[in-house]
């Protein structure tokens, strides 16, 4: 016989059906079921197969601490696999498929592993799979991959949004049992902010399947009425479904809701699952108990249950767990559940209790069975029944359900995120996390109390400690004090005698001889045996098979469980899916996209774009005909040097610097003098690292006596601005010195090439002919007719004669358009970073190729920029290092092919020629480079040992990725123009 | 996760939005300081264990460089000050 539905009773709302699927099977389940009770009211019992034996498995508890009932829900790119089905609430439309199963869950061929179990105890990885060491790649690792694992996630996208939030409170509850209630009720009268988290979805933890009285009411209607006066509070919020997962720094909770979890027909404008960070000044964890399983032979068949779920069920969900039961405990539990089953009219066909005395705490019809012990149930995808040892004499007994309760532990995983250690109390018999820490009280069964009246009055005095505390005085506690009045029974850790395997670790297969055997071989520490026998691990991370493992470990040393202690509790208390901790950071969403202020400008004039960091960048602009990139490019850097070019330079940093001290602050920044710098001019500047590396460069102009403009490359300019400010503020606060960002505020634009100043001429007011605007003019000018400001400033990245202007950036595109059209006469194209790339190599213009860090100024030429006059400078001390200061450091080079039919990549190698490919005869590397339309060839620039020297020298270039050499000569890194004609024209 | 981090100029603030820079306790040594001074400054740092000093950032705020001090043990912060001005607590 196998589980099924009473015709009355429960919490279930029998006239709204629910329709759902089990291995393809149609079945039927009420709304208040979730999938494990409505399977068992299908009479659905074997629900699984275990990890390592295939073992049938069925469903063990009624909560998050499920080690079997592990099932993949849903289809598609909603599948999630290894739910734990007593969490699922049922909805209709719900598809569920067991895991770890092949053809079906009845018939699994993999429980052939059950025959090969002596083979496969604990350690047997590492003791199989050692030699020889060849086969670890080729033929251990697949197969141990493709038998690792429970379900299979999918490889579909997830259709569904997860969002992120922010809440806040005075108290956070956690869990709605009867204490987590009672605290809640009375911070909640006293008018403090609460949020009563629980992840069930309906609140009341225990009390939802709570027979018993308290005082003159019954449970059911203290949880109505106590609920009813929270709801009314506008100062309480209760989160259902919502699991708190984890306590972190700050006092912060985080906490995962099931929004939209429970039905089928999700709705598009709500997210799925939320994430909440919950900062609350202070917190009671009444997160309850667990009931132990106790280790005996046959514990894990299907049908065989703990004691408290079997309860739940029962009076939850009208769910009778078979004909004939057998309760197996030495726990009060054990009797409740009897008691309910006798109440619902199911036969209780045997107690047995472990303890001598048992007998005088039932007065029901079962028959007691003081000092036995269950050594075996007996069955195999069901329970048939059970051997007993009866007072010393074997004894078999025929059932089909068997309840089991070893005692209870309380939930302190989340009291013990943030460091605090498990201390082992002989009284309790159980482990206890620290009653009260900054931030954080226990309350309950999760501190150790057993009894409703006694957890209710926990709650409540807690609470108004707690509230005391916080500065709400006026106040009473909901519930009225009464004492703690369980009997707490010496754990039984397992049974002795037991033929079949008796299971520790359901989901981990991990069975009591395991453990004995990880004390045999030398592990038997808390950690070790974690390990050795993967006790403890996976998705449950041993909530149910934990302190039976102590326990057991304990008994194998002959020491206590307090010797033994507990592997460390760490966030989060269940499994969060992905999609959850990735919130909204998905797709385009993932990271921001910054656009240029010229973006739309550069679009419409059919610009490929580049993503360099978080900008789009116009990488070029090919023309109607060009078949590749390199045809375009060559295009516009031979338009930009014989007419002129405009290209979208708004993506550099810039920094807008005031104060009367400012010439000073960017003297200490710079290793070369800006003191002196005449109003109206442009500078080129290198900045340094306090380690004397190179840290960024760009050119800083002089507007007025103490404003400065600072343009930083594209990539550094968060850090160019984060680093100013840290001199400013903590170096040199003396300094009178302040900074503004203003990348994008402006819309800058380069135009360059001998056409640049006619064309420029047309709109801008004032002279800018060379003798009035010479190279590094810089400064603010008048542009068509009076419409509009911009800065002007005569600087050349390209080498030709050419400026930047910048105006503001709302009016960017207008201005581009207008320099398009006063240019069309002169031929002027729009041009891309790739052009400007190129015509930067030619020019031997360094780039963060070339400052990547291991270079300092005279690496990269500029020994003479750097001032030896200043006293002071960010990185002056270091440059002067021995390893600096050495002769054959990589230093920049020009390098290009001896054959101009044949090419090199950035990053080849660098050998003297004739020299063997190897690395101890490299001598250094090209960091960037092109091809030159106007040298007619590859060029490069690389940092090669004394390159400056060795101009003229052959040598080989080394791709030992593709093995590729091609002959070179090292030469001057200025391929064109290196008198700077044009540059000055 | 976050913690809230008191800055001097803001209040109380998710740690999100600062930057962290490192100890604050060494102080930048004149120019002439020598050889072992300025190594000492750039590369060695201690890794305490409990009350630290450490100069964070309010990034993504007011943009000011702030000493931070806390236990790098519990992550509890004891105190906040620009800077400028360490020591001085708003």
């Amino acid at each position: 016989m196998s589980s099924f539905r009473l015709s009355t009773g429960g919490r279930i709302d029998r006239a709204n059906p629910l329709d759902f699927t089990f291995d393809g099977k149609p079945m039927q389940g009420f709304a208040g079921d979730t999938l494990a009770s409505a399977l068992l009211a299908n009479g659905r019992q074997l629900v699984g197969r275990s990890f390592k034996y295939h073992r049938p498995r069925g469903i063990l508890t009624a909560g998050a601490a499920e080690p079997n009932a592990l099932v993949t829900v849903g289809e598609g790119g909603r599948t999630e696999a290894n739910t734990r089905a007593t969490l699922v609430e049922l909805y209709s439309g719900l598809t569920a498929k067991s895991q770890n199963r092949w053809p079906s869950v009845d018939f699994d061929l993999g429980a052939v592993n059950s025959l090969l179990s002596p083979f496969l105890g604990a350690g047997f990885y590492y003791k199989t799979f050692m030699w020889p060491a060849a086969f670890w790649e080729k033929v251990y690792e697949p197969i141990i991959r493709k038998a690792a694992g429970l379900g299979r996630a999918t490889y579909e996208p997830d259709p569904d949004s997860y969002e992120k939030c922010w809440a806040h409170c005075d108290l956070l509850v956690i869990g709605s049992g009867p204490a987590g209630l009672a605290a809640a009720l009375t911070a909640g009268r006293a008018g403090a902010r609460i949020i009563l988290a629980d992840e069930g979805f309906e609140p009341g933890g225990s009390l939802l399947s709570e027979t018993a009285p308290i005082g003159e009411q019954s449970a059911a209607d203290l949880l109505t009425q106590t609920l009813a006066e929270l709801t009314s509070l506008p100062n309480v919020r209760i989160f259902s479904r919502t699991t708190v997962f984890g306590w972190y720094d700050g006092n912060i909770f985080g906490a995962v809701e099931s929004v939209q979890k429970n039905t089928a027909t999700v709705d598009p404008n709500r997210p799925i699952e939320r994430i909440w960070r919950i900062a609350a000044k202070h917190a009671i964890l009444a997160s309850g108990a667990e009931e132990r399983p106790l280790v005996f032979g046959g514990n894990d068949i299907p049908g065989v249950m703990m004691a408290g779920a079997m309860r739940s069920y029962l009076n939850r969900q009208a769910i009778a767990p078979g004909k004939n039961t057998v309760i197996f405990a030495n726990d009060a539990s054990g009797y409740a559940t009897a008691a309910d089953l006798e109440a619902a009219g199911l036969d209780v066909t045997a107690i047995i209790d472990s303890r001598p005395d048992a007998s005088r705490l039932w007065s029901g019809k079962a028959r007691v069975l003081a000092n036995s012990v269950v050594l075996d149930a007996n069955g195999g995808k069901n329970v048939k029944g059970v051997t007993v040892l009866n007072n010393g004499r074997p004894e078999t007994i025929a059932a089909d359900a068997l309840a089991m309760s070893g005692g209870w532990s309380p939930i302190i995983h989340l009291a013990c995120h943030r460091g605090a250690k498990p201390v082992w109390s002989d009284a309790k018999a159980a482990f206890l996390a620290p009653e009260t820490q900054e931030g954080l009280t226990i309350a309950g069964s999760a501190a150790g109390l057993g009894g409703l009246e006694a957890c209710l009055a926990d709650g409540a005095g807690k609470a108004l400690s707690v509230l005391r505390a916080l500065g709400f005085s006026n106040t009473s506690a909901a519930f009225a004090p009464a004492a703690d009045k369980t009997i707490v029974s010496r754990p039984l850790w397992r049974v002795r005698g037991s033929k079949g395997k008796a299971f520790v670790d359901y989901q981990n297969d991990v069975h009591l001889k395991d453990l004995g055997l990880a004390v045999s071989e030398g592990y038997g520490h808390v950690e070790l045996a974690k390990r050795y026998t993967t006790n403890g691990m996976a998705t449950d991370q041993g909530k149910l098979s934990n302190i039976n493992a102590i326990g057991i470990l304990a008994e194998a040393r002959k020491v206590s469980p307090a010797d033994v202690g507990t592997t460390t509790f760490r966030p989060f208390y269940t499994p969060l899916s992905f999609g959850a901790l990735t919130g909204a950071s998905k797709g385009k969403h993932f990271q921001p996209v910054r656009k240029s202020p010229l973006h739309d400008w550069a679009k419409k004039h059919g610009a490929v774009f580049v993503e360099t960091g978080l900008w789009y960048r116009s990488s070029w602009f090919p023309q109607a005909g060009e078949t590749s990139w390199r045809e375009s490019v060559d295009r516009e850097v031979l338009n930009v040097r014989k007419n002129a070019g405009i290209c979208d330079v708004s993506t550099l940093g810039k920094i807008e610097i005031y104060g009367k001290d400012a010439a000073e602050f960017l003297n200490r920044i710079y290793c070369n003098a800006f003191l002196k710098l005449p109003v109206g001019k442009a500078r080129y500047g290198l900045m340094l690292r306090e380690d004397g590396m190179v840290y960024d460069d760009g050119t800083t102009s002089r507007l007025s006596e103490n404003h400065f403009f600072m343009t930083t490359t594209t990539a550094y300019a968060a850090g160019v601005m984060n680093h100013l400010e840290f001199c400013a503020q903590a170096l040199w606060p003396d300094l009178d010195v302040q900074f503004a960002s203003s990348t994008d505020q402006w819309a800058q634009i380069a135009v360059a090439g001998p056409k640049s100043r006619d064309i420029l001429q047309t709109m801008v007011d004032e002279d800018i002919s060379d003798a009035a605007f010479p190279f590094l003019g810089a400064k603010e000018v008048s542009l068509c007719g009076g419409k509009l400001t911009g800065r002007l400033f005569r600087i050349s990245f390209s080498g030709e004669l050419a400026y930047e202007l910048a105006v503001p950036a709302g009016y960017g595109e207008a201005v581009a358009d207008a320099i398009m059209e006063a240019g069309k006469p002169h031929g002027i194209c729009p041009y891309g970073v790739e052009a400007l790339g190129v015509m930067r190599i030619e020019k031997g213009h360094v780039t963060h190729s070339e400052i990547n860090g291991t270079v300092i100024p005279s690496d990269l030429g500029f020994a003479k920029m750097v001032s030896t006059a200043k006293p002071d400078f960010i990185g002056k001390a270091m440059l002067s290092r021995e390893g600096l200061t050495a002769d054959d450091r990589l230093s920049l080079v020009g390098v290009k092919p001896l054959d101009p039919a044949t090419t090199f990549k950035t990053g080849s190698h660098i050998l003297a020629e004739g020299a063997v490919p190897s690395l101890d005869n490299d001598q250094g590397y090209v960091s960037s480079s092109c091809y030159s339309p106007n040298v007619g060839s590859t060029i490069g620039l690389a940092l090669v040992k004394r390159g400056p020297k060795r101009h003229g020298e052959h040598v080989t270039v080394w791709n030992d990725l593709k093995n590729e050499y091609t002959r070179a000569v090292l030469c001057s890194p200025v391929f064109f123009d290196p008198e700077n004609e044009k540059l000055h024209g | 996760m976050a913690s809230l981090i008191a800055c001097p100029h803001c209040g109380p603030r998710p740690k999100e939005e600062f930057t962290i820079r490192g100890d604050a306790g060494i102080t930048r040594p004149t120019p002439d300081a020598g050889e072992d001074a300025w190594y000492a400054y750039v590369y060695l740092r201690d890794n305490p264990r409990g009350r630290h000093k450490e100069h964070w950032h309010h990034t993504s705020g007011c943009r000011r460089w702030l000493v931070v001090e806390r236990d790098t043990m519990t992550h509890a912060i004891y105190a906040v000050s620009d800077a400028s001005a360490p020591g001085e607590t708003a």
